[in-house]
């Protein structure tokens, strides 16, 4: 089964340049993605005289559909008719590089803006019309309010399960704006009744340029007013927590506080995540490393080591549970071989806990394969000689962090969090948005 | 429930090894069952086009169009429906030469289904239907009790009533290098 962009068999040593410019090419344009050589080793052991010129272009692929302005001016017609109108954005925004026509875009209309996972880190945590995470496990407003705005407008976003819950009640009441570069995204999830279809750093200058400026700031207080029920009944207790045992929230909170909000957070899959994309600050852009809906376990220590390598002047802290950690934990090895220094903080739970919190909710607590007997993770860092340190009580993790943070070569800090605590908001598998539970 | 009918989609492609692996995937994926199959070079050199026929909703075959078109090396896809298409099947039928001249009747059946020999040997031969679904069926029950040694159906071929403009979409990719 292809799950890449592009595959080829290169089976002529001859071929080699020319498919490696058509390579490089479609996975970075358009709607990018992964594709795949493979190099027979035949062809490895041929000569060739090489030449190497640049692919520009492809007959059977448009990377970059046009944009048609009926769908610019239908799309900003809503937009500057709307009532109540929500903004969720996506991936597509840091892919096409938009971030600045989509904040633009965000302070011209006035309206509120939440992110779906991958999204993430596109607009500041800090922004006033940010209002937070979409989805699962995302924040009690913009779920609320996604069935009950009168306009949504989706940004390079695709309607993920995890998003829309079930797809039937899923802002049954709005109409729907979707921009898209990908033609094979709109209608597949959600219909939409304003489909605009292009690269997003193009479509949002054109919409901006031709809507009012305005600010919603009763529909506003609305998301404000919801997220003060959501502070009372699930952020406090995360992040001030009154038991003994350390939360993953408080965890994320010292990171934010010694990193200044402006590290890579790079997260593997399971509760860790979720805490870490709600709690984690952001101020730049392409700053969240996450698998998003492919749900990769132990994503995070790879990643990690990629993201330092892309951006060697950046703090890169690996943010891993104990479950998904053991699944690359080797990696280490090339960590300390190549020194990378990134951070690796490990919240260990000694549950696989996401899995678990399902099993507690709603498979009457049948904990099946769900406990972890761990390893000394502390011990394993140590005997690839990095440096290593093991977090119980509440007064030793900020100092714990701050070193880490200070230091200058690879880290591993585990966390020992209370074993069995609970991911909230979160939406019942097949549920509606609207049926997101606090507790 | 949403109806499902019967789709015709055309897919025109650049000349591909595996294309064909990433088509049928998608088609698995959903658990599809493709009632035929054909691909030949089209009208246009070096460009072939599959001939898929599916039974489906409306808006499942517009979300596999859309799919299929999204592989880097197709350049469009179209559906239709029956009735948008001009479609046609062949199917052969290998029976046994004395049944020829043994049962007077076989001869009949032929004259009367606007069938034609293609080859007769003394040991067998071949008879060529070209036409609906229904027609090469008809035939089929027709000659099946004279005992048929071997019978094959072609995929569907079709044209459709609607232009395509496929060569205009490859002009334009010219014009814009």
């Amino acid at each position: 089964m292809p799950v890449t962009k592009w595959n080829y068999q290169i089976t002529k040593a001859s071929e080699i340049p020319e498919i490696f410019a058509k390579a490089f090419y479609i996975a970075k344009s358009g709607r990018p993605g992964p594709v795949l050589i493979d190099i027979t080793k035949d062809a490895q052991f041929e000569l060739f005289d090489f030449e190497y010129s640049k692919c520009k272009g492809i007959r059977s692929y448009n990377p970059l559909p046009t944009i048609s302005n009926d769908s610019i001016d239908n799309a900003s017609k809503l937009i500057n008719n709307a009532k109540k109108p929500l903004i969720v954005w996506g991936q597509g925004v840091i892919l096409g590089n938009a971030e600045k026509e989509f904040k633009d875009f965000v302070e011209k209309s006035g309206i509120p803006a939440a992110w779906t996972i991958l999204g993430l880190s596109a607009l500041p945590t800090s922004h006033d019309l940010n209002v937070g995470m979409v989805g699962m496990h995302g924040n009690y407003g913009p779920n609320i309010l996604t069935n009950k705005c009168d306009l949504l407008i989706a940004v390079g976003m695709r309607f993920d399960d995890r998003v829309t819950g079930d797809p039937k009640t899923y802002a049954s009441q709005a109409k729907i704006i979707h921009l898209d570069i990908d033609p094979a995204e709109i209608n597949k999830n959600i219909i939409a009744d304003v489909p605009v279809i292009g690269d997003c750093k193009d479509s949002l200058k054109r919409i901006t340029n031709k809507i009012e400026k305005k600010s919603h700031s009763k529909w506003i207080s609305k998301f404000d007013d919801l997220m003060k029920i959501e502070f009372e009944k699930v952020i406090k207790s995360d992040l001030n927590p009154l038991n003994d045992g350390l939360t993953m929230g408080e965890s994320i909170i010292a990171i934010n506080e010694f990193t200044n909000g402006d590290a890579i957070i790079v997260t593997d899959v399971g509760q860790h995540q979720m805490v870490a994309c709600r709690y984690a600050n952001f101020v730049k852009s392409k700053s969240n490393i996450t698998s998003g809906g492919l749900g990769t376990m132990g994503f995070a220590l790879p990643a990690a080591m990629g993201a330092k390598m892309g951006a060697l002047n950046r703090e890169v802290v690996a943010v891993i549970g104990d479950g998904g950690y053991q699944m690359t934990i080797q990696e280490l090895g090339t960590i300390f071989q190549f020194q990378i220094p990134v951070k690796i903080v490990i919240l260990n739970n000694d549950f696989l806990g996401m899995v678990r919190q399902w099993q507690q909710l709603f498979f009457d607590k049948r904990y099946a394969s769900t406990e972890m007997v761990n390893p000394d993770f502390v011990a394993i860092a140590k005997g690839y000689f990095l440096d290593s340190e093991r977090v119980k009580d509440r007064k030793d993790l900020k100092p714990a962090v701050e070193r880490m943070i200070k230091s200058k070569k690879p880290y591993v800090l585990e966390i020992c969090v209370e074993k069995e605590n609970n991911v909230f908001p979160m939406i019942p598998t097949g549920a509606s948005v609207s049926d997101i539970r606090l507790n | 429930m949403e109806k499902k009918n019967n789709y015709t989609i055309s897919v025109y492609t650049e000349n591909n090894v595996g294309l064909l692996h990433r088509l049928s995937a998608i088609f698995l994926k959903r658990h599809i069952n493709i009632e035929s199959f054909t691909t030949s070079e089209c009208e246009i050199k070096d460009v072939f086009r599959f001939i898929i026929v599916v039974k489906m909703t409306k808006s499942g075959v517009e979300k596999v169009s859309k799919q299929i078109e999204k592989q880097v090396e197709v350049i469009r896809v179209f559906f239709h429906t029956d009735s948008e298409t001009i479609f046609q099947e062949s199917a052969l039928y290998k029976m046994k030469s004395s049944a020829l001249f043994e049962e007077r009747h076989i001869q009949n059946i032929i004259k009367e289904s606007n069938a034609r020999i293609v080859t007769v040997n003394p040991d067998y031969f071949v008879i060529e239907k070209t036409g609906f679904r229904d027609d090469t069926e008809k035939l089929y029950n027709d000659l099946e009790k004279y005992g048929l040694l071997q019978f094959t159906r072609s995929g569907r071929i079709a044209v459709s009533k609607e232009k395509m403009g496929i060569s205009e979409i490859l002009n334009t990719f010219k014009i814009q290098k």
